[in-house]
């Protein structure tokens, strides 16, 4: 229904395909794309499977599985790797007891890393959902997560 | 017209040539990985690097036109050192086990890092395992070896626009798979096999059956009959160290019997057939109000194709088996009953250019008894060329030898089923004077020979003029198909092969099928065909004899049951994964 809907407003072309994954992920609240929702997409737009699959998995921010309500990615530039004299993601890591592209057993929170988010001057980033974090700590973090856990 | 310097040598070329053609051109071969004559420069590998004198980077020679005045080097240190780093880079992401590799001596990834002298690789391995997919009859995709050179994908996409391969991922992780990451069994692959033609390395092969064929011939309770296809006779003989469009056809019968077989058999014979069943077909569905356009079914990669993507065109396809089949369902019941004996003790085994028959072999309705498939195992020839080595026969002085009997008296018009335009031109050789009452003028019909992905003509039959057209490739398929589909097609009789330039181009041919070698094997077919005594299929006296003692008449009772079959849709229905997306909301 969701997915016929947002179809419905694109042109059945090659192009649209971009637009269609983005807004689609957006408005589902599990935000991600099932193998059946490609083949519908695929079938939409006249192409096949493998290219939705391939534009997918091309862009870090496409999903192809259930993650967590919150979606945490630090940034895995070099600016943010050498500025840093903290390891971010160890931090993150052990404050959730997860690793890297997993997710916790709440379905709270996703780790993952991301390419350069563009804001090298204020390294180390990170990046919850839609909203940045820059010049990150230790205690900034933990009280960063603390909050998510407490009013999100 | 641009002059440039290529390693101290002054040339001059053509101005939208690549640098790689130019070089080409003067004898110089800039090594490549990716780069495929035909296919569209994809500049993945980065192989082919060349030092432009006043550039600072190195440029890829695949994809950089020549300009008035370069000075270009093709092999200077920095250039070698290049190659060689990046060719030790994508050893270290492959399973580089060559002993254990069907490719081992034809492979252009080992032959690169040979010729650039590389000993051992500075970096350590990262390859991670992945699963090899061989659960369909006839191909084996094997990542660890994969390159990422897109050559596959290319293909794929856009000569057959089938797009069951893609890059997925990217960097470091890149993979080339079809979607979701699944087997090629449960994609809409057609198996046509021209991913495993342009292949450089072993990634993609056709699955090797020579076990079963071995095996069956050193066993005494079998009799093992074979039968070659067609373009078979004129692309073997490259396999085997000779020129493109070498007509070997007296070398294979021999070959096939020092290997052991005990009769050999040529598919030109069902050709025959085929056209006399196809033929009559055609002029029923034309005087009696049948679905028209009929279209060919001899080509299993577009019996896939139709069934996967137009069920809707099904009723046009012919209703007659392959040639293949044909022999295959004689074999076990023509052939056992005039030799007595039982089915089971028959062994069939076709050497086809093609990785598609083996998927057709193992229809469960190309069986004759409804238990034993009609043809047991099916070899590309490039297979086949490996049985004649393990033989060790010296294949290039044999002695001719003559098929045997009773498969083994055939046309022209039968050879040329094995190029683009054949089965066409065969039709009409029969059709024409089937329905006219009259020997045809001039039996050649020009106007559907040659490479262009799209031929018509028309023929006048019975007093009304017909239009046929004769297309390859599935991405020409695919045109008219739709055209059918929307009911625009103007054509009462189309020719479909999947691969281009015909079977000659087939998946299963010798390795470097590119445009020139296709015309020689094609040539060299219109001369097997130029050079027979008997040109059409009607006047076959065999086939006479095989319908006076056996089949009694063209699409007869035995002809429906033995030498026609039914197709199937075969696509997952749009509609039904809707409900899926729906219930998951």
């Amino acid at each position: 229904m969701l997915l016929d809907m947002i179809l419905n407003k694109y042109p059945a072309q090659e192009d649209s395909l971009i637009e269609i994954l983005l807004e689609f992920q957006d408005a589902k609240s599990s935000h991600f794309i099932s193998e059946a929702e490609v083949k519908q997409i695929a079938s939409y737009l006249q192409i096949s499977e493998a290219k939705v699959c391939s534009v997918i998995s091309f862009y870090t921010f496409f999903r192809t599985e259930q993650k967590g309500q919150h979606i945490i990615q630090v940034c895995r530039g070099v600016p943010c790797h050498v500025t840093a004299d903290i390891n971010i993601v160890k931090i993150i890591e052990k404050e959730l007891g997860i690793k890297v592209d997993e997710t916790t057993e709440n379905k709270k929170f996703t780790l993952e890393y991301t390419s350069c988010l563009g804001l090298c001057d204020k390294a180390p980033v990170m990046r919850i959902d839609d909203k940045i974090y820059t010049n990150l700590t230790e205690n900034k973090i933990k009280a960063i997560l603390a909050e998510y856990r407490v009013y999100n | 017209m641009a002059k440039l310097r290529i390693n101290n040598i002054d040339i001059e070329v053509e101005d939208n040539l690549t640098i790689l053609n130019a070089a080409k051109k003067y004898n110089i071969n800039i090594p490549t990985l990716c780069n495929y004559p035909d296919l569209h420069i994809n500049s993945e590998c980065r192989i082919c690097v060349v030092e432009i004198e006043g550039r600072k980077g190195l440029v890829t020679s695949c994809s950089t036109p020549v300009r008035d005045g370069m000075v270009i080097k093709t092999n200077s240190p920095r250039v070698l050192n290049a190659r060689k780093t990046i060719t030790e880079l994508i050893l270290a992401n492959h399973d580089s086990n060559c002993n254990a590799c069907a490719k081992n001596m034809n492979c252009e990834l080992q032959n690169l890092s040979s010729v650039l002298g590389i000993d051992k690789s500075r970096f350590e391995s990262t390859l991670e395992i992945a699963p090899i997919d061989e659960d369909n009859p006839s191909l084996m995709r094997n990542p660890n070896r994969c390159i990422k050179c897109g050559r596959c994908v290319i293909v794929c996409k856009e000569v057959q626009s089938t797009n069951v391969l893609e890059l997925m991922g990217r960097s470091h992780a890149l993979t080339v798979t079809p979607a979701f990451g699944k087997f090629l069994s449960s994609e809409e692959c057609t198996f046509c096999g021209q991913c495993s033609s342009v292949c450089p390395v072993g990634a993609i092969m056709e699955k090797d059956e020579t076990d079963k064929v071995w095996a069956a011939i050193n066993n005494d309770n079998k009799r093992v009959i074979v039968q070659i296809a067609p373009a078979v006779r004129v692309s073997l003989g490259e396999e085997l160290g000779m020129a493109p469009g070498s007509i070997v056809t007296g070398k294979i019968v021999s070959a096939l019997k020092l290997i052991g077989f005990d009769d050999v058999f040529d598919t030109d014979f069902t050709a025959d057939l085929t056209i006399i069943e196809e033929g009559n077909e055609l002029i029923q569905r034309v005087t009696t109000g049948g679905t028209l356009p009929m279209i060919t079914s001899c080509c299993p990669g577009w019996i896939n194709f139709a069934e996967q993507n137009f069920p809707e065109i099904l009723p046009n396809i012919s209703t007659c088996k392959s040639p293949q089949q044909m022999f295959g369902a004689l074999s076990k019941s023509y052939f056992t009953e005039k030799v007595g004996i039982k089915k089971e003790d028959l062994f069939v085994v076709s050497i086809m250019p093609c990785t598609a028959k083996k998927y057709e072999a193992q229809r469960p309705e190309m069986s004759v008894d409804g238990k034993h498939p009609d043809v047991d195992v099916v070899l590309t020839v490039r297979e086949l060329g490996k049985m004649i080595k393990q033989m060790g026969i010296d294949f290039k002085t044999l002695e001719d030898t003559k098929f045997d009997n009773p498969f083994g008296i055939t046309t022209g018009a039968a050879a040329i089923f094995g190029n683009t335009g054949g089965v066409m031109e065969a039709a009409l050789r029969t059709v024409y004077e089937v329905v006219n009452k009259k020997p045809l003028e001039n039996i050649d019909f020009k106007d559907v020979r040659g490479l262009d992905g799209f031929k018509e003509t028309t023929v006048n039959l019975g007093g009304m003029d017909v239009k046929v057209a004769v297309v390859h490739t599935l991405a020409n398929a695919r045109i008219i198909a739709e055209q059918i589909k929307n009911g625009t097609s103007p054509y009462a009789f189309i020719e479909v092969m999947a691969c281009p330039g015909g079977c000659i181009g087939g998946g299963g041919t010798p390795y470097g099928t590119n445009t020139s070698v296709r015309q020689k094997r094609i040539d060299a077919l219109y001369e097997v065909d130029g050079a027979m005594a008997i040109r059409k299929s009607h006047e076959n006296p065999s086939i006479t004899k095989i319908y006076e003692e056996y089949l009694i008449k063209p699409l007869g009772e035995k002809s429906h049951h033995l030498l026609h079959t039914h197709y199937h849709a075969r696509k997952v229905k749009h509609n039904e994964d809707k409900k899926n997306v729906m219930a998951t909301y």
